[in-house]
């Protein structure tokens, strides 16, 4: 039993990061639902990858790496608005190129400044067991805004969610709750990238609530779902990094996807005995 | 509800400023309803979703329920061809359903028992109040397609607006669909259809037969004549009882 909790019981950096995890989770429960629900898996992936650049610079100018995270993460999103407005592409097409326009300069960014050698690997893994308190107190705002961003717009979410034409029909101004949307999904990739990285944000963001997409019917008990696995995949992902020297990070989005490909073949097992028994 | 449901004048729909569809004279009282045929394109949806405040308007004039188009989006429910995430989506029936309840009542409000009792109704209408706990991804097309249509009945609504409301109905589906529109009807609400069913659009009081213009309008049994549905489909066709028999193959209008 003391290797299950003596990492957490004794160390404070565990302790701090098991926090920042759980609050990690109950964002991206939230936030993700809504990223597996509409499809927006992409444009999730293409702002945990845009954000790179804006870090960068951020760092070499000796500003704070969250607003340059946060500057990355607006020129993403408005750039995708900017492209599908100009031209006659596709959404996809306009976050693919933005993506990788991005990626491209947060490369050439770290390749050209000295400044940037060690804190790569910490923008695209983040700093599991460094979190200090004001990266908590920053993701416990986060996790705040997106409990009553979510509450207050629950009904427009679930219709988009539903079917954007149902929404617009029913008054509600789809492109604006779609903005705000996006706007969270920004907002938790900025915020979270500190703890688990730039990259791996978006697995919290993903396998968990793919997790609760298997197993709800409703979208309450998907975040509900989505949360439990995320918090479960922290614990067992830093009792592992602790344990093992694993990255932590890493380690905890590594348990998120296993237990994601765990539950689907448990769920495609049940139903094809389901399917035998009939 | 005393104001007319719809009132078109000289109107033109489509997307941004290419009109797909012109010539639109409408005028829909409270109870009645009409069907929208034309073949694919002609335009029907366009309009549907024109009235529906979806797309704006490209010419002419357009009043929904005594007001501008899209003022009036609380007492209008709509129907549409397409869902996007029905399968995906982990709702139950009974969950759809009472969507069509959301903007019926102020934000924070909770669900009211006068909401249930709606929605039951809506559901025991369209005969899928045993599906109610089932999640809609279980469920077959055409059991989906009356939990959306229970969604539409629990607004509500004094003008219904459904493309393709029978698309995948079995016969059973049919009937209860038949039920739930006089039931409708017989409070006072509008509906418009469009439809590619001439049992469906024969039991409406007008017909408006579409081809990037309207072809011909009035009841029914005067306007789906061969020469009539020759000139919308494209095609030789006559009505035989609920439905249409090719009699010849021409392709030019």
């Amino acid at each position: 039993m003391g290797n299950f909790v003596d990492p957490f019981l004794h160390n404070g950096f565990m302790q701090r990061a098991l926090f920042a995890g759980i609050l990690v989770s109950l964002t991206c429960a939230i936030v993700g639902t809504y990223v597996v629900l509409r499809g927006m898996a992409f444009i999730g992936d293409a702002l945990a990858h845009g954000v790179l650049p804006g870090v960068a610079g951020a760092i070499i100018l000796g500003l704070p790496a969250m607003l340059g995270a946060a500057v990355g993460a607006a020129v993403m999103v408005g750039g995708v608005g900017f492209i599908t407005a100009r031209s006659k592409l596709s959404n996809d097409t306009a976050i693919g190129l933005l993506f990788i326009g991005l990626l491209a300069l947060g490369v050439v960014l770290v390749s050209s400044s000295n400044k940037l050698t060690g804190d790569l690997e910490s923008i695209l893994f983040g700093q599991f067991l460094g979190v200090a308190n004001t990266d908590l107190l920053a993701q416990a705002l986060a996790l705040l805004v997106v409990l009553v961003v979510s509450v207050f717009s629950a009904r427009p979410f679930l219709l988009l969610c539903f079917d954007g034409d149902l929404t617009r029909a029913m008054g509600y101004k789809a492109q604006w709750y779609h903005r705000l949307m996006l706007l969270l999904i920004a907002g938790t990739v900025v915020v979270s990238f500190q703890t688990v990285g730039s990259l791996l944000v978006f697995g919290m963001l993903l396998a968990p609530a793919g997790v609760g997409a298997l197993l709800a019917k409703r979208i309450g008990t998907m975040m509900m779902w989505a949360a439990v696995i995320g918090i479960v995949s922290t614990y067992l992902g830093l009792l592992a990094s602790y344990h093992f020297s694993w990255a932590a990070g890493a380690s905890v989005v590594l348990t998120a996807v296993a237990i994601f490909f765990v539950v689907l073949t448990g769920v495609s097992l049940k139903k094809s005995v389901q399917g035998v028994r009939a | 509800m005393s104001e007319t449901a719809v009132v078109a004048r000289r109107l033109s729909v489509g997307y941004g400023s290419r009109a797909v569809l012109s010539g639109v004279e409408a005028f829909l009282k409270p109870g009645g309803s009409t069907a929208l045929v034309g073949s694919n394109g002609s335009g029907k949806s366009t309009l549907l979703k024109t009235l529906a405040g979806l797309l704006p308007v490209v010419e002419g004039g357009l009043e929904i329920l005594g007001r501008p188009v899209g003022e009036s989006s609380q007492r209008v429910a709509y129907l549409s061809q397409f869902h996007q995430s029905g399968f995906v989506l982990p709702l139950r029936a009974i969950d759809v359903v009472r969507m069509g309840r959301f903007d019926q009542r102020s934000r924070f409000a909770r669900r009211s028992r006068a909401d249930d009792v709606i929605v039951s109704e809506s559901m025991e209408l369209l005969k899928v109040l045993e599906l109610a706990d089932r999640p809609l991804r279980d469920l077959s097309g055409g059991q989906q397609q009356r939990v959306y249509l229970a969604q539409v009945l629990a607004r509500r609504s004094d003008l219904l607006l459904l493309d393709e409301p029978t698309a995948g109905l079995d016969a059973p589906g049919r009937a209860a669909y038949i039920d739930a529109l006089n039931f409708e009807r017989s409070r006072g609400a509008a509906i418009v259809t469009a439809t590619h069913d001439v049992g469906e659009a024969s039991m409406c009081d007008r017909v408006l037969l579409l081809a990037g213009r309207v072809i011909a309008d009035g009841p029914p049994n005067v306007v789906m004549t061969p020469e009539n549905l020759l000139e919308t489909f494209g095609i030789g066709l006559t009505k035989v009882g609920d439905q249409l028999v090719v009699t010849e193959h021409h392709h030019d209008h």
